[in-house]
């Protein structure tokens, strides 16, 4: 089994960790053209298409300087052949310095960062883990509060499949928040983190109303897609569809350092009028995973 | 104690080696494949269908000249959690193995998610235990839970 450096899940990284990735990030922000990369080639393996993340690691690697090989769509590529991830792997670990990946198949990034001579990035392995996006939340976070300690953070829409609301938990568990879970019963938060919360002594309630009251004291607001795949019974999805629509009205008395966040796209979920709001920072918060994603590429490359 | 040990002479008596017993009958075929006893060279019998005063059918596998470390059979905590395992040397007990969940399970078991990796590559399975009191363990790779009643073994 070969060991190196690799970024799969967020757990592995501990406070002093996340912080110093932050503080990366922070400096690529003032500065994102740094030829720091020339001479390295960063691969980036999209067995499943995302447009989005992809672009944004990309453009991290050109503004380090370094080359990108890669594919973006695995019908093209000798996966549909046949060829396992293994060799797939073996393969581009034999070119790259690096190999962002991308997968639908859950846990393909922790097999890949096993069998790969040179560092694994998951950007994405199915429902599982999306690391880098959980750090781009923090630095979002970080960047609006001043802080990541003692926030009162409110996770709004799945929170049952949403990928992105449990890796934020299992960070923000650091920083000693206050969470509040609003979310349709069908969609509620697994019993396991709350266990995990419970484990931690980190404080939480649970409601299924979006209301003016469950948001008035958040630090953040942090929304997600109500998907409709996600509901077996699609009268329930009719009825919860426009019961979790962030308006204007929603957000009259909430505070005013409050920061709506929401790992897009969205379908919905948020009205278009929130867009010109100053608390509205999702588009910001997207643009913020240039400098994480630099800032993670650099780390493992040891530069 | 007298009762039991005359129901045991039902099978061959061992004189070196190790004895499971107390393994739900319907269980033996599983654990017997789960210890890979199939390629074991040694002389192994068993016993099927006996009678017991704790389990309604018990089976008993006993296996000559051969003594199970409890890394070896600690996998059997999964499937007959109340299996008493005893090594014999010279006829007499000398040792009662303790049957404890293991940290790690490699390979025996197969995970539940169809999307997981392990089910669409070929290469081995592994569990870690997170909390061996409730029987959870969680899939090294997709990080799924899963508790001892749910786990599948593998083929
Ligand atoms: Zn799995």
């Amino acid at each position: 089994m070969v060991s190196t450096k690799s970024l799969v899940s967020i757990s592995q990284y501990d406070k002093e960790k996340i912080l110093s990735i932050l503080d990366r990030a922070a400096q690529f922000e003032q500065n994102p053209n740094q030829k720091i990369l020339e001479g390295k080639v960063v691969a980036t393996l999209f067995f499943e298409p995302s447009t989005r993340t992809r672009l944004s690691f990309e453009t991290a690697a050109n503004r380090l300087g370094a080359r990108v090989i890669g594919f973006c769509d695995a019908s093209t590529s000798s996966t549909t052949k046949g060829e396992t991830l293994k060799d797939t792997i073996t393969i581009v670990s034999n070119y790259a310095d690096v190999i962002v990946m991308r997968h639908f198949i859950e846990g393909a990034a922790r097999y890949a960062s096993e069998i790969s001579k040179v560092p694994i990035i998951n950007a994405g392995d199915g429902a599982n883990q999306h690391p880098t996006q959980t750090l781009l939340d923090l630095y979002s976070i970080k960047k609006t509060q001043g802080r990541l300690d003692n926030l009162k953070v409110a996770m709004v829409g799945d929170l049952k499949y949403g990928r992105t609301v449990h890796s934020l938990i299992n960070a923000m568990s650091h920083f000693n928040p206050t969470f509040k879970f609003i979310s349709p019963k069908v969609l509620e938060i697994p019993s396991s983190y709350k266990l995990f919360c419970d484990e931690k002594g980190i404080k939480y309630e649970e409601t299924s109303e979006l209301n003016e009251e469950a948001i008035a004291d958040a630090d953040i607001l942090y929304m997600t897609r109500v998907q409709k795949e996600r509901f077996t019974d699609l009268f329930e999805y009719e009825k919860v569809k426009n019961v979790y629509v962030l308006t204007n009205k929603l957000l009259e008395g909430t505070k005013d350092n409050l920061k709506i966040l929401h790992p897009l796209p969205r379908v919905g979920e948020i009205a278009d009028e929130v867009d010109e709001n100053p608390k509205a920072y999702y588009f910001q918060q997207a643009q913020n995973g240039l400098y994480a994603r630099q800032a993670v590429i650099c780390d493992l490359l040891g530069v | 104690m007298g009762q039991d040990s005359s129901k045991e002479m039902k099978v061959a008596k061992l004189c070196n080696g190790t004895v499971i017993d107390h393994i739900p009958s319907d269980k033996l075929f599983k654990v017997i494949s789960l210890l890979g006893l199939e390629h074991f060279s040694n002389q192994v019998t068993f016993g099927y269908n006996l009678e017991s005063k704790k389990i309604s059918k018990k089976a008993i596998i006993k296996i000559s000249d051969r003594f199970l470390q409890p890394e070896e059979v600690n996998k059997v905590a999964l499937i007959a959690p109340k299996a008493k395992i005893v090594i014999i040397r010279d006829y007499e007990v000398a040792e009662k193995i303790q049957l404890e969940l293991p940290d790690e399970i490699c390979g025996d078991v197969k995970c539940l998610n169809p999307k997981c990796i392990t089910n669409n590559e070929p290469m081995k399975t592994r569990f870690i235990a997170i909390n061996k009191a409730k029987g959870l363990f969680m899939c090294h790779y997709c990080e799924r839970a899963v508790s001892t009643e749910e786990m599948l073994l593998k083929e």
